[in-house]
């Protein structure tokens, strides 16, 4: 009598399997997103009160923060999917890090735009050269790095493993480019210009932010899963569930 | 391996001293940046005294991304660099060797260039020496950074601004120290901390950076 | 409640550019990250139909 074989998630570290399921959970992240982001957005301006020193311009870091804070986290994501490609030799996970890198490059875009829409109001100039948004604009780059490098190469198993060392390097770096960019700032500005403290922040201000945090993750998974779906089936064409998948002639 | 080391030294200085040119070139396009500044800014003296030390870091920047070019690129083109993955050594050996090479022809001539160009920028003596030391201190970290940066884009079409775009985001940090301990021994606050931050990072790019770089020479001679 | 009337949410106590100009970039963004992917499987869709297509003529005249 034999033994029914045990379920393992490691099913699913193949593009043809994994496809299905990306498909059916798309909708569901989908869902949680716009849920979550009405929630964040009810709270960010119906409950939350007025700030005494900013007016109503401080209602921008509901999205400027969340969306720095997605900026970051992708990036990690990314070097984490990367890695495992690089010393597992997964072809799936490169996949996914490729798809991760455009989100997150937008959510980068989101926070230095929102950025430099509140500093005007606050402090008076369209770029403030704070710790938070100079870091942002160096993480900008990074993921511009990245895509250009994929982009750049051919030969698709050597643009997963470059992009993987590049994007474990930059891993590596962000703290120290961090550190010394708060350094730099503090330095040359003082503690006066500061993005990190929104004046008092007042609980509902911070649960505003967690929420749209969550909301915006979930739709960092959602877009992920849609464009891995693209990429895999662009990169496995000459596959036969592929065919079967694009309904090809036979 | 010290032996390799140095065989590889030896090859790379060689053949550097035969294209002088290419040496030659590093240092008069960072000269010429330096002097465009001035000539963008105005010569007015206290201006100048407050840029000079960003001003000469940036050019020392662009000119050991410039000099990338020739780290891996000739030897890839000429088999040289088939020969050495084969070879019984430590790729991070040989690695270590063309970076060393690379340093001592791209980066301490700019070491020794830069008093002078900061006199043109009216710097103080002692702003000066510091400048140099955070040179002498900083370029390695920029070679080591960057021959990572010219190992991943071996090969590949526009690979020039690419390594630029790659690589320049990375040099951020010392940038910011080298440049920061020239301008806190100007303002009086003492560039210890600063200088010490570059040897740090110095130490953990001499451990990180050879290893990354012979791993994207293997990716890119797959 | 924080606002009194359509008006002042709109006018959004004198930010409404910078508060708008926010929101609305991002909901630009997201959705236009969105339309992109959405065009882009409908691309590479058509263009693998097309490749097989193409690639059962060749194996018919090679055959």
């Amino acid at each position: 009598m034999s033994k029914s074989p045990r379920f393992s998630w490691f099913v699913f570290s193949s593009p043809q399997t994994f496809y299905p399921l990306a498909g059916t959970l798309q909708p569901w992240f989908a869902g949680l997103a716009c849920v979550l982001c009405a929630a964040g957005l009810y709270i960010s301006f119906l409950v939350a009160p007025t700030d005494a020193q900013q007016g109503e311009s401080y209602r921008i870091i509901f999205i400027h923060v969340p969306a720095a804070w997605m900026s970051m986290f992708l990036y990690l994501v990314m070097g984490f999917w990367s890695g495992v490609g690089l010393v597992l030799n997964t072809r799936l996970s490169s996949m996914v890090a490729t798809a991760l890198a455009p989100t997150g490059a937008l959510f980068t875009f989101i926070a230095l735009w929102t950025g430099a829409l509140w500093g005007k109001p606050t402090w008076g100039t369209w770029w403030v050269w704070d710790a938070r948004l100079t870091s942002e604009l160096i993480l900008l780059f990074l993921y511009i790095g990245f895509m250009a490098l994929q982009a750049a190469i051919d030969d698709q198993r050597r643009a997963d493993k470059a992009g993987a060392v590049l994007a474990l390097v930059g891993v590596v770096n962000i703290p120290i480019i961090y550190f010394s960019v708060q350094w730099w700032s503090t330095l040359h500005q003082g503690a006066s210009v500061s993005m990190k403290s929104a004046p008092s922040m007042a609980a509902t201000m911070l649960l505003g932010m967690l929420i749209m945090a969550l909301g915006f993750w979930m739709y960092s998974i959602a877009a992920v899963l849609a464009r891995v779906r693209c990429v895999i089936l662009e990169r496995e064409r000459h596959t036969e569930w592929v065919m079967a998948e694009v309904g090809g002639p036979a | 391996m010290i032996r390799a080391l140095g065989w590889v030294l030896r090859r790379d200085l060689l053949l550097a001293f035969r294209r002088r040119g290419d040496v030659v070139n590093a240092l008069v396009f960072f000269v010429i940046v330096v002097s465009l500044f001035p000539l963008g800014v105005g010569p007015e003296a206290s201006q100048l005294r407050n840029m000079a030390p960003g001003v000469l870091w940036v050019a020392a920047l662009l000119a050991c991304m410039l000099s990338l070019a020739r780290l891996f690129a000739p030897d890839h083109q000429d088999g040289t660099l088939e020969q050495m993955l084969l070879a019984g050594e430590p790729l991070v050996v040989l690695v270590m060797g063309k970076v060393l090479s690379h340093w001592l022809v791209s980066g301490l001539p700019l070491v020794l260039m830069a008093p002078l160009l900061g006199l043109q920028f009216d710097l103080p003596v002692d702003a000066l020496a510091v400048l140099c030391v955070s040179l002498l201190i900083g370029t390695p970290v920029l070679s080591l950074i960057g021959a990572v940066g010219a190992a991943l884009t071996l090969g590949v079409r526009g690979s020039g601004v690419l390594v630029a775009l790659l690589v320049l985001p990375l040099f951020v940090p010392v940038l910011i120290f080298g440049a920061g301990s020239v301008g806190a021994t100007a303002s009086g606050t003492g560039a210890e901390a600063h200088l010490l931050l570059l040897g740090g990072f110095l130490a953990l790019s001499l451990v990180l950076a050879p290893w990354a770089s012979a791993a994207a020479l293997r990716i890119a001679m797959e | 409640m924080n606002w009194h009337s359509w008006s002042e949410f709109l006018a959004m106590g004198g930010y409404a550019l910078y508060v708008w100009g926010s929101y609305a970039v991002t909901l630009i963004v997201l959705i236009g990250e969105i339309v992109a992917l959405i065009m882009r499987r409908r691309g590479v869709i058509e263009r693998l139909v097309k490749f097989y297509a193409a690639r059962r003529r060749n194996h018919e005249t090679e055959a």
